[in-house]
């Protein structure tokens, strides 16, 4: 077996980008572990490890098992409702946004495509703005991130249209068109909300939810985005091979048997459905899904296979300990998350757009 | 080993898509076995096509052996991992075109020359037909040029239609056995260098005085003088 391994230089490959995978998640796991736990057991009231697992045992075992003696009612509020819903909705938040960057680059061939960049994250904040002003988030919460994914979509449509031709993207209609369309569609929303600031309980929720943020999020908030977040990533996993041809440019993808057409309409569906679950529940936070799949591209190479999974553990970690940052920086007030992830994600932008206007690429 | 030749613009890479069917004809039809190229399924015609692109350049850091698994994709399902029948296929294709040693660097870090051999590679990868190389030789010095052209002449013995469109045809006379000439999307002339590219033709199509000069090869190249009228065009105007 060894002696048909060591004649094969392909098996090599694969063993030696293994063990780097394997390296890769023996750091990643731990990390992703400690920041969930450090983001339910940090914060501005102190509670002590033993409490927290009291919490996690009381909710989790089975009733005989426990007794819930030691465990005071505010005890029980500050973990199972503020906290824990909090770190899981950062999480799934980050890992959707990730993962929406890396179907966003292999769609735009580009690393700077990301949610925010091209539209997407706009398109978001639109649809749902769209579901509070016409009632239907009264009738269904449901709905906020059903238009949140339709606003994402349309929003896609027309800035791939207006940036690619010929399957071929320039940085700089990216750029434009990316910009001139989340300028548009973020105008109309405030147009929408001002329409409706007679309305005063109405306009208070839009502008709560478009302020987005984690802060006051709920078992509601896990419900809306988890999901999705998972059928998103699921479907992306379907498509690793179509996004690898589709990066080397659509003729290519095509002349290798991709149907680019479909996979294209599959990619950019997947990807609003990532966007419009993340922006639904936490509004848009940018450059999460830019900084993160660079950083693990640069890590484990640009095979999707590998770099989408990886990019959207690290990226939910990565916005989990953002935003312990943010509400533990400076308290007992709260920086806003956007501020933080924009610090680390803003100059690596200007780095790689830098980079890409003196003609070398990632 | 068949040669598409022409001057820019005749229609040669126009061709090559048609028949890998990356595009759609206008007027008629393209026919594989009989069939309209475009009535099969994509990976149906990818299995049987391999189109080898002008442009190299690839600016993501994938390696070459990365590179050279995309090409098993029309044969794997979409749940199916790696089969032993696709890593015969891409480690015999890295051997034929000698690019083994090369299999755990990236991409974007090759020669010219070493990347169009990995891509060449790749098409063998695919296992198919017809392979179609658009321009293979047009970034490449003479040494890597040659060296291309010789291992496309091996892939045609082997048993591949092997079609290469280029304008140089000095370059491909002594490896090809049949040229197509092409002029404003016409084929002129179609055969061996014999009857295709004689003087006569060469001044009517590249407008350009041709000379023939025997070589040992038994093949003759071309030495082309520049027609005096527009010589003396170029004369009248200040470049400098």
């Amino acid at each position: 077996m060894s002696a048909v391994a060591q004649s094969n230089p392909l098996a090599d490959i694969s063993s030696t980008s293994r063990l780097r995978l394997s390296i890769f998640y023996g750091f990643l796991l731990p990390v992703v572990f400690l920041s969930l736990l450090a983001g339910v057991a940090i914060g501005s009231t102190h509670i002590s490890w033993s409490t927290i697992l009291r919490v996690a045992e009381f909710k989790l075992l089975p009733q005989a098992w426990t007794s819930s003696v030691h465990i005071t009612n505010a005890d029980e509020v500050i973990v199972w409702l503020i906290r824990v819903p909090r770190v899981i909705v950062a999480f799934f938040v980050g890992a959707g946004l990730a993962a929406a960057g890396v179907l966003l680059q292999a769609l735009f061939r580009n690393p700077l495509a990301e949610p925010g960049l091209v539209g997407a994250g706009e398109g978001a904040v639109l649809g749902g703005v769209i579901s509070f002003v016409t009632g239907w988030s009264a009738t269904s919460v449901l709905s906020l991130p059903l238009m949140a994914m339709v606003g994402a979509l349309l929003a896609l449509f027309i800035v791939y249209a207006m940036s690619t031709r010929g399957g071929v993207t320039p940085v700089a209609t990216l750029l434009l068109a990316g910009v001139a369309t989340s300028a548009l569609l973020s105008a109309v929303a405030s147009l929408l909300l001002s329409v409706n600031i007679v309305n005063w309980q109405i306009a208070q929720e839009i502008v709560f939810w478009m302020m987005g943020g984690l802060d006051a999020r709920t078992w509601t908030h896990v419900w809306l985005c988890a999901p999705f977040v998972v059928l998103g990533i699921a479907a992306s996993l379907l498509q690793t091979r179509d996004l690898d041809l589709l990066q080397l440019g659509e003729e290519t993808a095509a002349s290798f048997g991709v149907d680019v057409e479909s996979s294209k309409r599959m990619l950019t569906l997947t990807a609003a459905i990532l966007t419009g679950a993340a922006v639904a529940v936490a509004g848009l936070i940018g450059f999460v899904g830019l900084l993160v799949p660079h950083a693990v591209r640069l890590i484990l190479g640009p095979s999707n296979r590998t770099l989408l999974p990886a990019s959207a553990l690290t990226g939910g970690a990565f916005l989990v300990l953002c935003d312990l940052l943010a509400r533990t920086i400076h308290p007992p007030t709260e920086i806003r998350l956007g501020i933080v992830t924009a610090l680390c994600g803003g100059p690596l932008f200007i780095y790689l757009l830098l980079r890409q206007y003196r003609g070398v690429a990632n | 080993m068949t040669a598409l030749i022409g001057p820019n613009g005749s229609g040669k890479s126009t061709l090559l898509r048609l028949f890998a069917g990356l595009w759609r004809p206008d007027n008629g039809e393209m026919l594989l076995d009989g069939n309209p190229v475009h009535s099969l399924a994509r990976k149906e015609i990818a299995r049987r096509v391999a189109f080898v692109p002008q442009e190299t350049q690839i600016d993501f850091a994938f390696t070459v052996g990365e590179i050279l698994a995309m090409g098993r994709y029309a044969h794997r399902g979409r749940f199916s991992p790696q089969s032993q029948v696709d890593h015969h296929a891409i480690n015999s294709a890295a051997e034929y075109c000698d690019v083994t040693h090369l299999i755990n660097r990236a991409i974007n870090t090759l020669s010219g020359g070493e990347r169009q051999r990995v891509l060449i590679a790749r098409s063998l990868v695919v296992e198919p037909e017809f392979i179609l190389l658009d321009e293979p030789t047009a970034n490449l010095d003479i040494h890597h040029a040659l060296d291309v052209l010789q291992l496309c002449e091996s892939l045609s013995r082997k048993g591949k239609t092997v079609i290469v469109a280029t304008h140089d045809f000095n370059l491909v006379t002594r490896y090809v056995t049949r040229l197509i000439l092409l002029q404003a999307g016409l084929v002129i002339a179609e055969g061996p260098q014999q009857e295709v590219l004689g003087p006569q033709t060469i001044q009517e199509v590249f407008h350009v005085e041709a000379e023939m000069v025997p070589t040992k090869t038994g093949h003759p190249v071309y030495v082309f003088h520049q027609r005096t009228g527009f010589q003396g065009s170029v004369q009248g105007t200040r470049l400098d």
